[in-house]
């Protein structure tokens, strides 16, 4: 009798799956577009607005870190159709062929897009043919003024064991190895394995101190008082600080990396208008400014920037900072024996003790 | 008393899965061994097996054999006095109570994990209550001992269901003759009803030791991505460094622990059969 | 005495399986997001948890998969079970041996395996590419559980059947299927508890915008977690135990009313 019942359970379960589970079907004719962008990197509104204008059905994905994303494509190049990597992994991308030359008479409104941001793009995009920025920053520290007595403005108190379990550092190879190489004085795209040795034994001797190796969650951690330090993006400042008041951030006085996250299209793209279409609605100003606001990122829009209402936020040094305030770097692709030492210095700090 | 006419008939209507297998399962078993012995030039090499020797490589394997064996023994000992407990009940409706202890396998993995991070998190559950009361609060997770727990959590009733399923399919009667010819209780446990148990022992063993051994998502999230194990290392060659030699080499190493943990279980297996 | 030490044993092995599962239930009626503060009672999160498309069709994702992958595998086991009973002993214990590899196998090799293959193939990673890798590790459970049955089966029977003017058809649906039943249930049940568990073969074997409820669960952690996520447990937890009480109900209130 039991058994009988299970069946019936069964049953139904089946003629439920028939009925509703063909629909499912991957169909590359049809009006759609793979977007493939950082975490919490978008306001929702603004696909659904895509979708509502264009009639595109966007498939969106999140990524952690570049080197997730670039493994990602490189397993299926014809997943996505537009990405939104960072500089150095936009050189990577460009030098290995897996993206696309921008047909720019199909995105007018990229001239909304500062020219100084497409003069800063030359270093890993020479000629301007592959990307339009999205979002630039700094990485700094994040720190909650009730939980830290000592004045931030260095990267040597990540090494503080007064904050023994209390700092979050980044779990991806360049912006770990990023803080050591420039507290130690060194370039951060340095490829001389002693500095980079160097560099992996300070993170190593830190490591006892950390309380964990995350990306995308420093952010909740630090808003729920998980932690008092924590290294982050300058986008998040502004989020954090309205979240939680007592958190602060502060890009330390001996430099940091300064980056760009642009928008591409892969090589393999099956729907390349659809990805012009939305780079294009993305460089829109409206557009630019609704995703500014929710995600508070710096936007090379200008003509975004002006709609700016919010006098203090205009104004904001977090949002816009002066760069010339502090040494600043951006990040090289290294070539494949460049990835490879820092893959290992990273899997040394990764696999010492705790 | 054969239900069709040949066995070409069998072999005939067989192929189907045998097919199957071969491309499911042979075909992409020998993809992995493919990768894992050749470089990205396809030249045959056996550095990625022999990465594992590498000081960082060997310290996570061995870290990951650690933790899988404690993670085992504690499930053996939480599980063992369990079974015997409910196979002693012989309850009419036992069944209910099994039910009871296996019915968070059907709770989703993640979630079971997740259910840890938010109890040990600095500022989660238990060290607010245990801050209410004004005792010291613990630091456990992104601790060996969080990933630990997060294992016996999520891997107990694998190792309950075969243990309670031997020891209730013992025959009391062979209890009662032990007792019956003098033995006293300890006696009739380890000459008794330990050996017959030893099939769901072990199977239990290996229901635990392998995901515990290869897992990547319980020391992320309850080891805060600071304590690395072999199976951490393997999901990155793949999803970050997109390194397939590698990652294939030393799933290689995992299979060779596997199978070395089959031989064992099919060894003491067979003892217990004498 | 004894008795008392038993059922505090059970006792304290039952507080340390549910009263995990208990808090994240409490906590899904928190409205402050806040693990450490009561912030009063809400249902805001389960609203939020309906309203929200991605979870709706993961759950969905979920379900077809488990599902389909339950029933194709059932049917391919079953029916290779009894098309291997003519097979030399030896032959038949070969594909036995091959069918357990994904069952006594890493999940994370498995995982891998599939996906070189599938990248191999071209076949785009998705739907599809999930569901053969879910028929895949579900089949060893099915063939499992209804292969000693094949074995005990009494064959005249169906002999008989034949004997007197069955089709071979009618006399397979009559005759066999009933006596094997039991098992292919309960490999069934497990095909689909395995298939519905399952998080590392599917992270490795999906593809761009598709997710499964474990796939979204473990972005999700790794973004921060959102209180939506402990409604999403609560109902689970509340489904499976419903289901599972129906299942035991089912047979007793039958049998009163014999």
């Amino acid at each position: 009798m039991k058994n009988h019942f299970i069946s019936k359970l069964l049953l139904t379960f089946t003629a439920l799956g028939i009925l509703t589970g063909c629909g499912n079907s991957n169909d590359s004719a049809s009006n759609k577009l793979y977007v493939y962008n950082w975490g919490e990197y978008i306001d929702e509104e603004v696909i659904e607005q895509f979708e509502e204008e264009t009639g595109i059905d966007v498939i969106y994905d999140m990524f952690e870190t570049n080197e997730i994303m670039y493994a990602k494509l490189a397993q299926d190049p014809s997943a996505y159709d537009v990405i939104c990597p960072s500089d150095y992994m936009i050189q990577k991308l460009i030098e290995n062929d897996m993206l696309k030359e921008l047909n720019f008479a199909n995105i007018p409104n990229s001239v909304n897009i500062g020219e100084q941001y497409f003069e800063q793009s030359r270093d890993f995009d020479p000629e301007n043919k592959y990307s339009v920025p999205y979002c630039w920053g700094t990485v700094g520290i994040l720190y909650n003024k009730t939980m830290v007595d000592d004045v931030v403005d260095s990267w040597d108190i990540l090494w503080n064991p007064k904050y023994n379990g209390q700092i979050l550092m980044q779990d991806s190879v360049r912006d770990a190895l990023m803080v050591s190489l420039i507290r130690n004085g060194y370039s951060l795209n340095t490829t001389n394995p002693d500095e980079i040795a160097v560099a992996t034994k300070d993170l190593i001797d830190q490591k006892p101190l950390v309380q964990a190796y995350v990306v995308d969650q420093v952010r909740d951690k630090m808003i729920g008082e998980e932690a008092a330090l924590g290294v982050i993006f300058s986008g998040e400042a502004i989020y954090t600080a309205r979240e939680n008041p007592d958190l602060v951030y502060v890009v330390p006085k001996e430099g940091t990396n300064v980056w760009i996250d642009s928008w591409v299209i892969t090589k393999e793209s099956k729907h390349t208008e659809n990805a012009e279409k939305w780079i294009d609605f993305m460089c829109r100003p409206d557009i630019a400014l609704k995703n500014f606001e929710y995600i508070t990122y710096s936007t090379p829009n200008v003509a975004a920037q002006e709609l700016i209402e919010d006098e203090e936020i205009k104004n904001s040094k977090v949002a816009f900072p002066d760069l010339s305030a502090f040494p600043t770097e951006s990040y090289k692709y290294l070539g494949e024996s460049g990835d490879r030492l820092y893959n290992d210095a990273w899997m040394e700090v990764k696999s010492a003790d705790y | 008393m054969k239900l069709f006419k040949s066995r070409k008939t069998s072999a005939l209507m067989s192929s189907p899965y045998i097919a199957w297998a071969t491309i499911f399962i042979i075909i992409p078993l020998c993809m992995v061994i493919y990768y894992g012995i050749t470089d990205s030039n396809g030249q045959l090499t056996f550095d990625n097996i022999t990465t594992i020797a590498k000081p960082g490589y060997l310290k996570a394997l061995i870290r990951s054999v650690e933790l899988a064996l404690i993670s085992t023994l504690v499930c053996f000992i939480l599980a063992y006095p369990l079974g015997m407990i409910l196979a002693g009940m012989k309850l009419k409706n036992n069944s209910y109570i099994v039910t009871l202890f296996i019915l968070p396998m059907w709770m989703n993995f993640l979630l079971r994990t997740l259910t840890w991070m938010t109890l040990l998190e600095g500022k989660g559950v238990i060290n607010t209550i245990l801050d209410f009361f004004h005792l010291p609060t613990m630091k456990i997770i992104n601790t060996p001992g969080a990933i630990v727990l997060g294992m016996v959590y999520n891997f107990l009733p694998f190792m309950i269901l075969p243990i309670y399923n031997s020891l209730n399919s013992i025959d009391e009667n062979v209890i009662n003759a032990a007792k019956d010819l003098g033995a006293d209780n300890l006696q009739t446990f380890l000459r008794i009803t330990l050996p017959l148990s030893l099939p769901g022992i072990l199977s239990g063993i290996t229901m635990v030791f392998i995901p515990a051994l290869t897992t990547f998502a319980i020391s992320t999230m309850l080891g805060g991505s600071k304590i690395l194990l072999i199976g951490n290392i393997i999901e990155q060659e793949f999803t970050q460094l997109y390194d397939w030699n590698l990652g294939s080499g030393l799933s290689i190493v995992l299979m060779l622990f596997i199978l070395l943990n089959m031989i064992i279980e099919s060894v003491s297996s067979k003892k217990g059969d004498r | 005495m004894k008795k008392i030490f038993e059922k505090i044993y059970l006792a304290i092995i039952l507080i340390f399986m549910y009263a995990p599962i208990l808090t994240l239930i409490v906590l899904s009626f928190n409205s402050s997001k806040s693990r450490a503060r009561w912030g009063g009672f809400t249902l805001k999160w389960y609203v939020n948890l309906l309203e929200d498309e991605a979870v709706s069709s993961a759950l969905f994702n979920t379900l077809a998969i488990a599902v389909l992958a339950t029933v194709f595998s059932t049917i391919i086991g079953t029916f290779t079970c009894i098309a291997m009973i003519g097979l030399s002993k030896k032959l038949r214990s070969i594909i036995m041996a091959i069918t357990n590899i994904p069952m006594i196998n890493a999940d994370i090799v498995t995982g891998i395996s599939l996906m070189l293959l599938f990248r191999f193939l071209h076949i785009g990673s998705g739907f599809l590419t999930i569901l053969l890798a879910h028929i895949t590790f579900n089949i060893p459970f099915v063939m499992l559980s209804v292969m000693p049955r094949v074995k005990n089966m009494n064959f005249y029977v169906y002999e008989a059947a034949l004997d007197l003017g069955a089709s071979p058809l009618y006399a397979f649906f009559k005759t066999i299927l009933p006596e094997l039943m039991p098992g292919i249930i309960s490999g069934a049940l497990m095909a689909f508890t395995m298939s519905l568990d399952d998080f590392i073969i599917t992270y490795f074997t999906k593809g761009s915008g598709f997710e499964t409820l474990s796939t979204l669960i473990y972005n999700e952690v790794k973004r921060g977690i959102q209180p939506e996520i402990y409604a999403l447990s609560a109902i689970i937890f509340v489904v499976v135990l419903a289901l599972l009480l129906l299942v035991y109900r089912a047979p007793s209130v039958k049998s009163k009313e014999k």
